[in-house]
């Protein structure tokens, strides 16, 4: 038995740290370390609740806009207010381009490069791979920036600029447009479609997302070559046997995404269950916080995340991170595109998920399905806006109440939970994505969904860092700066 | 490459930050970002996003750094630096080494030609430094307004420069290729710098400069509802007319800017401007006159002329400037002459 600590991860968003002990040449168990603490919630105490809408988006910056649209969904929800359709729709598009922007850059800058290393050289796609997916000379990177920056110009136009933007407002958005602007947008979205309908697909969108089994997914891109970097990925998956890698808890979370003028989401919320194979309603008063391995003030066991505190105790005994440990009812969760994808009942990620469970495998996969259907979504969002009605509507904040703002990031589940007493903020609790993923173990032991999910990797021939936790720890996107803010 | 006789090894670092600066760097209007930085002669030794090399090669990297086994041209740094707990720099180990962010930052700084704050996190502490400071976090080389923070008074970098303050939150692509191509040519030096550290290259420009509202400002037609198309300076808390920065002339993710996007400038590339005194979207007022007037500009005339416009603002503009849209628009007219 040996243990071995892996860091700094890079192609994560921010500082990530994993301590593996290993045995026979497999993970045996493993403990993942957030090492950085900046304290928003600390910061947003005392403020004024609608400056949370400048803070809470330097988070992150990569998910800049989720936490503003959390934040903007909370104090929404405390005034009692309603967006204006066109600030709705608008807000969704502006949403929807970061969450696919990251779909993206997760794939292409942070999980395919690893396939580049040395020790596939013997594999008879790792020339292919370093064609095109080593970070500063790689073909499909270039195009993929590229495609990506471009892309990014729609939130000039919609959202002033990326990251940090302030367009999102409780009342819609601050952003009206014109009809000749609403035009340049359905350029950008065709310029993207063709991206990812030539470069990435090689097929149409509306194909993709009609796939509803494994057998005619592998049918349809079944070589290595003229299917896309989607095509390169699936044979590589198949050559790894990367459905059998990384299986995380088998609980699946989404809050629901894209709230739609009538009233629905374009993806539904839910607890996606595994063992019972059924969508269980979501009960957000389940949710709690255990600080028992956080260097943080334990203030009394789990609590909701409207009671809870965030309070640095730096030497605490038996902390091991800076991350909480959220639970739904107790349970371990994960989050993210697949727990979408399994809400909506998407029939070939519920089909992967049956034969291999939530691996690394699937959960790129329900990204890649997330793209082929937001962007059809999105051309439909720019039809709907209306261009002179309003896109922004008055709204004024009660002096005392709480509220609780829901959102799906492009990892998952991200919650705001804010109150307020005399016109001041006096609680502000985060739950990003990450910060369900890569949890420490709770009071009663239970090892977080990263942490589960790395049991059992396999070390390869000749390894000292073992490849294969790279890709597990990748194929859940994480995102550091959210998970501890 | 004519001009240049070496690559430019850069060495990239976040701490105590949202990475924001990285993304924003992403977002670089080239159609090719790894070429366009080769071409500029712009090696990146390593960068969180967009490195293969992890943990212990990157750990081997910065041995051969501080060994002396490795050129390092120009330090980025992205994040504040997290001084706390007392002093410790716990709130950030780097992840492999067990050591705080800001001892290795201590120890590569002075190894480094040039040391570049990206972003104002780095530059003054920003956000991270906001409400208590429960970090003590600050930037490289100022502590908020003050000169000083992790490196102090008196540090120069191998160049002689002091830290090079690329301050913006997110500071802006173009600011950060522009300087590093200064440095890879030999181009920039302490004439380039304003009083700040910033590259004059965007602080000698004020974000009110090239304004899409500019005709709402000069007759004071103000917004008065965010969506509104007048000028946010009365009463929406807008800045721009004393922000040091050319937003809205080198625009944002292609044509926007934070005034085009419907939202005040609140003063992003200026230190502590992320605690202003007053609410980030108000305009904070004495005897209804906006306490921050427009740079060198005296406030009596500011108030002569304030009064002057307002009472001579076309119905057109004044309408306008409570709408979302165009509700009237501009006359047609002949413009030649006979």
């Amino acid at each position: 038995m040996s243990r071995l600590i892996v860091g700094p991860f890079n192609r994560v968003e921010g500082d990530l740290e994993v301590e593996l002990t290993l045995r026979d040449g497999f993970v045996s168990s493993a403990r993942v370390t957030a090492p950085m603490y900046r304290g928003f919630e600390q910061i947003l105490q005392g403020k004024l609740p609608g400056d949370a809408l400048v803070y809470v988006p330097r988070i992150c910056g990569i998910c800049s806009v989720s936490q503003s649209v959390a934040a903007s969904r909370a104090l929404a929800q405390l005034a009692g207010a309603e967006p204006a359709v066109n600030g709705l729709i608008a807000t969704n598009l502006i949403l929807a381009v970061e969450n696919l922007a990251d779909h993206l850059s997760h794939f292409y800058l942070f999980f395919m490069p690893d396939f580049c290393r040395e020790i596939y050289s013997d594999r008879d796609w790792h020339a292919q791979a370093r064609e095109r997916f080593l970070p500063d000379s790689g073909e499909s990177v270039r195009l993929a920036l590229q495609a990506r920056q471009r892309w990014m110009t729609m939130l000039g136009i919609l959202a002033g600029k990326w990251p940090h933007t302030q367009t999102v407002d409780p009342g819609g958005s601050t952003r009206a447009l014109d009809a000749s602007e609403r035009m340049k947008l359905q350029t950008r979205l065709r310029e993207f479609r063709m991206f990812l309908e030539t470069r990435f697909f090689a097929a149409p969108l509306e194909e993709v997302s009609a796939l509803s089994t494994q057998k005619a997914l592998l049918a349809r891109w079944s070589e290595p070559e003229g299917t896309g970097d989607f095509g390169l990925f699936l044979h590589i998956a198949r050559d790894l046997d990367l459905q059998q890698l990384g299986r995380g808890p088998g609980r699946y979370l989404s809050y629901g995404a894209y709230p739609l003028a009538d009233g629905g989401l374009l993806m539904p919320s839910g607890v996606w269950r595994e063992d019972g194979w059924r969508l269980d309603p979501l009960d957000c008063q389940s949710i709690t916080e255990d600080a028992t391995h956080a260097w943080l003030h334990q203030n009394g066991g789990a609590l909701h995340p409207f009671t809870g505190l965030t309070l640095p105790d730096a030497e605490k005994a038996d902390a091991y991170t800076w991350n909480k440990a959220p639970r739904l009812a107790g349970e371990v969760v994960e989050t993210g595109a697949l727990a979408r994808q399994l809400a909506a009942g998407q029939p070939l990620l519920r089909a992967a998920v049956a034969s291999g469970g939530g691996t690394v495998y699937t959960r790129v996969l329900a990204r890649m399905m997330e793209l082929a259907t937001v962007v059809p979504a999105m051309e439909t969002w720019l039809e709907q806006l209306e261009p002179e009605a309003p896109y922004c509507r008055p709204f004024s904040l009660p002096h005392s109440g709480q509220a609780v703002g829901l959102n799906e990031a492009a990892r998952g589940s991200l919650g705001h939970w804010l109150r307020v007493e005399g016109g001041r903020i006096v609680n502000y609790q985060i739950i990003a994505p990450t910060s369900w993923n890569f949890s420490p173990r709770d009071a009663a032991g239970q090892p977080g969904a990263l942490e589960q999910a790395l049991a059992g990797a396999p070390m390869r021939q000749g390894e000292t860092t073992p490849v294969a936790v790279q890709h597990i720890v990748r194929s859940f996107d994480p995102c550091m700066v959210c998970t501890v803010h | 490459m004519s001009t240049i006789k070496q690559t430019l090894n850069v060495l990239w670092l976040q701490s105590g930050g949202c990475g924001g600066c990285s993304m924003s760097l992403l977002c670089a209007d080239t159609t090719d970002f790894h070429g366009h930085l080769r071409a500029a002669g712009i090696e990146l030794l390593w960068h969180p996003s967009l490195s293969l090399a992890s943990g212990s090669e990157l750990l081997t990297l910065l041995q051969d750094i501080v060994d002396g086994r490795l050129r390092l041209d120009a330090l980025c740094l992205e994040g504040a630096m997290l001084r706390g707990p007392g002093g410790t720099g716990r709130f950030h180990l780097l992840a492999g080494t067990g050591q705080p962010m800001i001892d290795w930052v201590r120890r590569l700084a002075p190894l480094a030609r040039d040391v570049l704050a990206i972003g104002s996190c780095a530059a003054w502490g920003g956000v991270s430094a906001g409400g208590g400071n429960p970090t003590d976090a600050c930037g490289l080389q100022y502590d908020d307004d003050r000169v000083g923070g992790l490196l102090g008074f008196d540090f120069r970098a191998r160049s002689g420069l002091p830290v090079i303050n690329v301050a913006g939150c997110p500071t802006h692509p173009d600011w950060v290729v522009s300087t590093l191509m200064g440095l890879a040519q030999g181009k920039l030096g302490s004439d380039d710098l304003d009083a700040l550290g910033r590259p004059r290259s965007y602080a000698d420009q004020l974000v009110h400069h090239g304004c899409t509202r500019n005709e709402y400002y000069e007759f004071k037609a103000s917004a008065t509802r965010p969506s509104d198309l007048g000028c946010m300076m009365e009463h929406l808390g807008c800045k721009g007319t004393q922000v040091h920065a050319d937003c809205n002339i080198r625009l944002w993710n292609g044509e926007g800017s934070c005034t085009r996007g419907g939202y005040a400038c609140i003063a992003c590339t200026e230190p502590g401007f992320q605690e202003p005194g007053h609410a980030f979207l108000t305009t904070p007022k004495v005897a209804g006159i906006p306490i921050g007037l427009p740079t060198d500009m005296p406030k009596a005339w500011f108030v002569a002329l304030a009064s002057l416009s307002k009472s001579a603002t076309p119905k057109r503009v004044k309408l306008n400037a409570t709408s979302d849209h165009l509700v009237v628009k501009p006359a047609v007219r002949k413009t030649r002459l006979s």
